[in-house]
């Protein structure tokens, strides 16, 4: 498997790849979080981010089918977690349904709350995308730690994405082989097969974490992290972290004096 | 003639109770290269493990005229370095630059010298445009000649290589095996390739059931069919 399938985008250059990994990350993280306290009802202030992140991500030179379909594959589990709110939430009745002797309400207020939770989570996903296709995964691991996220929390995160395709790799191989020994049987005898594939995948992991752990102390590890990176807090940084923490902050200052 | 590594009397044993190294004595001298060679399951690796302290059992190993104890294993281990047989192993860093400036910076060494390392230890095995690419785009054998310069980055004394040439193919080891007639550091090489062995090796030693069964000049040693076959290491005549 090739790892250019997860990030495609991210080795090339614009304005936006050029910012230092930690004022992205610290901006993405405050867009979040303002989308998060932004009231359901507030729909100007909606429209106001995602005029933001679009012209930012316009500004990466990301083409648009390739962030419209990676911001759609969270929007399944969030469905999921909201579709059942339209029909707890009190309020106005907008319909009511009997299926057999159950009384089934939705009301007004859920499906505001849904249709929220929905946009919200879109939103902050095309945050996370814009950040991650237009910052070097290594970088974005080194401005982790620089803006002191523990060290063991990078680690285990650098060693993910080292290791996964390792993994999938193995499982590819270990697929290929159940298959050509003609996987058949019944349904329990499949799932007993998959589970001892994944057993015996875990296992591997184990024993290769093991050897992993060999060849760093081999080269003097100690426990401490210790890494060099070529972050660069330049002036164009500071300009652009500023220029996004006033457009926020407008956005929010607008929407209070609007509301009251 | 110096004396580099001195195993005295080395037995090891899993904790299960299984030998797996039994009476071990050997002197490697500076500037030899010796072929280890033995079966699967002979204990190739185990003894490799024990040369920078990965594995301390007993204080019978000593590098460089000094037992291994906790307190210089990091000097050792500068010393001594150990190239393990799968490069997904030894290679766990997010880019090729990552994985080989890894010992010199837990070395201690400045950022202008981790540079300096760097570059000179991937132009050692000629991989100097390889700095910012990600280990997994890599093929087997720009993968192997990582993990040595992961280890030349610390400018050892000792090279120890577990089964360098194993899953490459006959034109990738050659390029292999001229990359280790370049490299002056002392040489451990733990293999099944014979060939190799014969290239570069003055010394071989054979390994079987955890014990040192031929030690002797690499002729000598490949000329005696009767030993390698009884050590499962000769062709064997098909019927």
């Amino acid at each position: 498997m090739d790892i250019s399938l997860i990030n495609s985008y991210n080795e090339q250059d614009s304005s936006c790849h050029r910012i230092d990994a930690r004022a992205k990350f610290i901006f993405t993280l405050l867009f979040i979080l303002c989308i998060i306290l932004t009231p359901p009802d507030n729909w100007s202030a909606y429209i106001a981010y995602f005029i933001t992140i679009i012209s930012l991500i316009s500004l990466a030179r990301l083409p648009g089918r390739y962030v419209l379909k990676r911001s759609l594959i969270v929007m399944p589990f969030v469905l999921m977690l909201a579709i059942f709110i339209p029909f707890f939430k009190e309020g106005e009745i907008a319909g009511s349904y009997n299926i057999r002797s159950w009384n089934l309400t939705v009301t007004y207020d859920g499906i505001q709350v849904m249709t929220n939770l929905l946009i919200k989570a879109w939103l902050s996903m095309l945050g996370l995308i814009w950040l991650t296709s237009t910052t070097k995964t290594n970088d974005l691991f080194h401005a982790l730690g620089r803006l002191h996220l523990p060290q063991v929390l990078v680690m285990i995160l650098s060693f993910m994405y080292r290791y996964i395709f390792v993994i999938i790799d193995e499982m590819m191989r270990m697929k290929q082989a159940r298959d050509s020994r003609n996987f058949g049987g019944g349904k329990l005898w499949q799932l007993r097969t998959i589970g001892n594939m994944i057993g015996t995948l875990f296992i591997r992991s184990y024993e290769r974490s093991e050897r992993v752990y060999a060849a760093m102390i081999s080269r003097g590890f100690d426990g401490q992290t210790r890494t060099l990176d070529n972050l660069n807090f330049r002036r164009s940084d500071i300009f652009f972290i500023i220029t996004l923490v006033i457009i926020l902050a407008a956005i929010n200052i607008v929407n209070l004096l609007v509301l009251n | 003639m110096e004396e580099i590594i001195r195993i005295n009397n080395l037995s090891f044993s899993y904790p299960d109770g299984r030998k797996v190294l039994e009476n071990i004595f050997l002197s490697v001298q500076r500037n030899e290269t010796i072929g280890l060679i033995g079966p699967n399951g002979a204990g190739k690796s185990t003894l490799l493990l024990h040369l920078n302290g990965i594995l301390r059992t007993s204080a019978a190993v000593q590098v460089l005229g000094k037992e291994i104890n906790k307190n210089n294993l990091r000097w050792i281990r500068a010393r001594v370095g150990l190239v393990f047989q799968n490069p997904d192993d030894q290679l766990f860093s997010p880019t090729v630059f990552d994985d080989v400036a890894f010992g010199p910076i837990n070395m201690g060494y400045s950022r202008t010298e981790v540079f300096q390392a760097v570059k000179h230890a991937l132009k050692e095995v000629g991989m100097e445009e390889f700095e910012q690419r990600s280990p997994h785009h890599l093929s087997l054998g720009e993968k192997k000649r990582i993990a040595i310069a992961t280890v030349l980055s610390m400018n050892p004394e000792i090279l120890v290589f577990d089964e360098p040439t194993s899953n490459l193919d006959p034109r990738g080891r050659w390029s292999l095996i001229r990359l280790f007639q370049k490299l002056s550091a002392t040489k451990v090489i733990a293999t099944h390739d014979l060939e190799l062995v014969q290239a570069l090796c003055q010394r071989t030693i054979i390994l079987n059931h955890g014990q040192i069964v031929a030690d002797d000049t690499t002729t000598k040693i490949l000329s005696d069919m009767q030993l390698l076959k009884n050590n499962g290491l000769a062709f064997e005549e098909i019927p």
